[in-house]
């Protein structure tokens, strides 16, 4: 470890390796840096992926694709089932990860193309000058660094302290975080080339239970549901509940738990010297969770805006807005999107759920693209037709789709 | 400190860490540590997915 580098980034996770690779191969000395002492693991994540936009950041690879799906079935609380093609699934369907294996290959891009990483290090403060970040304090094998940088990069998570210490709140309200359990089960009965999820106000309120198939018979089994229908320890017992009834023969070889921000757009992602990335910065999906993909493409933006920043010696908030607006406007409106209709969903009852299950149910899915769902699902519900176009009013965007794609 | 953590329970997430208000909570390693600025107001053990966390009475 030096005393200075041009960039530190702080947290290897998908986005933090993947900002220090971009930064790293335009030619910055970039440090990495990640208090676990192994990258990816204990994994917070139910591993699944878009397969084309994940291709776009790294070449896939059988060492860390553990299952191959072709789709998805949803299951409304009566039991009706809906099955999508993968093009419909979203960015959580496709190839099933192995993120132990996955979150190094990414990390050993990074290396590869130059950055430094430390291991078992945890950044315990920031170093501040003149209203700037100028670095990181940092903790490694009980001994305190100081570690000065042109840029910090805060791509540190969930648990995101990097953001607070530059005066960023980035707390969380419960109704804003998705609480999970998951398990890794073996010895269970179910199809392993199709996603499961499982909805239902009894069964994850707010929330749902997937089953991801991993390959060799086995598949992670969780549950995520927003804190604020969460009590002390309910996650885990609705999700015991479930694989009771399901999976009754089924045997447990992993035992996860994590948090997922599912929030509005955080109201600002940069200071002079800093930028947050990935969930950190609130970016995962608020109606699904996901947010590998998201953490990587903010990612590979923050590192080429850094890149630009330095060459320009100029790293205030204003120069990084570069940053800020690009995301904003390709990932941001996405997510803004998600959101209502995440708080749409949360507000469906178990019979609506039916309903809906009941009109789709003859419904072709294999095919179809997102606009083309919606309009079968409004052409069978005129009331949630009446609803989403009063919710969706402000939103041109998706006004423009409409028009294009199915003529509303 | 307010709020005790059953270390036989917790699955070192972080999902607590991200909803504290004045930010008393820290994922280090495998354990979590609270520090003086939790003021008790419980919604960390709300969110927790297993039930380790408890406001002391
Ligand atoms: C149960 C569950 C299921 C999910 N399922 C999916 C899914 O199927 N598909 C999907 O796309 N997404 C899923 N997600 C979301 C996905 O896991 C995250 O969005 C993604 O990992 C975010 O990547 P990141 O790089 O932003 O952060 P992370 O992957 O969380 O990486 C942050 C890293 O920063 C480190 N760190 C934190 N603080 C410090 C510090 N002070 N110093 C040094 N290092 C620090 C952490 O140890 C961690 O390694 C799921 C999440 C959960 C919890
Ligand atoms: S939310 Fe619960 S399981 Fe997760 S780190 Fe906090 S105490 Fe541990
Ligand atoms: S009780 Fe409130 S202040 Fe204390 S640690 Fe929990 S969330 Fe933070």
């Amino acid at each position: 470890m030096k005393d200075r580098y041009d960039m530190i980034v702080v947290g290897a996770g998908p986005g933090g390796s993947i900002t220090a690779k971009t930064a790293a191969k335009a030619g910055l000395d970039v440090l990495l840096i990640e208090k676990r002492q192994q990258i990816g693991d204990p994994v917070r994540c139910a591993e699944g992926v878009n397969k084309e936009l994940l291709s776009t950041y790294i070449k896939p690879d059988p060492a860390w694709i553990s299952a191959d799906v072709i789709g998805s079935r949803i299951f409304s609380p009566d039991g009706t089932m809906i099955e999508m093609g993968e093009k419909l699934s979203g960015a959580e369907v496709g190839y099933m990860l192995e993120r132990k294996v996955f979150d190094r290959a990414l990390a050993r891009e990074a290396a590869n193309a130059g950055v430094e990483i430390m291991v078992k290090t945890r950044a315990t403060g920031l170093l501040m000058n003149e209203g700037y970040v100028c670095g990181i304090k940092a903790q490694h094998m009980g001994n305190n660094y100081e570690i000065k940088s042109k840029i910090v990069v805060g791509a540190d998570g969930i648990e995101s302290k990097v953001g607070r210490w530059a005066g960023i709140d980035t707390s969380l309200k419960p109704i804003d975080v998705c609480t999970c359990v998951q398990y890794l089960m073996t010895n269970i009965d179910f199809d392993p080339e199709f996603c499961e999820f499982h909805l239902g106000t009894e069964i994850a309120p707010s929330g749902y239970i997937w089953v991801f198939p991993k390959g060799n018979g086995s598949a992670n089994v969780g549950i995520g549901i927003t804190g604020d229908k969460s009590t002390n320890g309910s996650v885990k017992k609705l999700l015991d509940k479930f694989v009771e009834r399901r999976f009754p023969e089924g045997i447990i070889i992993e035992f996860i738990v994590g948090g997922v921000p599912v929030s509005r757009n955080i109201k600002r992602a940069v200071v002079n010297g800093l930028m947050l990335v990935g969930d950190a910065a609130h970016q995962s999906d608020p109606l699904t969770g996901g947010g590998i993909i998201n953490s990587m493409w903010a990612g590979e933006m923050a590192g080429r805006v850094g890149v630009k920043a330095i060459n320009a010696n100029d790293v205030s908030a204003e120069f990084l807005q570069k940053y800020e607006k690009e995301w904003r406007s390709e990932l941001g409106r996405d997510l803004s999107l998600s959101y209502i209709v995440k708080e749409r969903f949360r507000k469906l009852t178990d019979e609506d759920l039916n309903t809906l299950g009941h009109s789709l149910e003859s419904v072709d899915l294999k095919n179809l693209s997102l606009p083309g769902l919606l309009w079968a699902l409004f052409k069978a519900n005129k009331k949630l037709l009446w609803d989403l176009r009063h919710i969706f009013k402000d939103i041109k965007e998706i006004k423009d789709i409409e028009k294009a794609e199915v003529g509303i | 400190m307010a709020v005790s953590v059953n270390r036989n329970k917790c699955g070192y997430c972080g999902a607590c860490v991200s909803v504290c208000p004045p930010g008393a909570l820290e994922l280090i390693e495998t354990w979590i540590e609270v520090d003086d600025a939790c003021n008790n107001c419980g919604i960390c053990t709300k969110i927790c997915p297993v039930g380790a966390l408890e406001v002391a009475k």
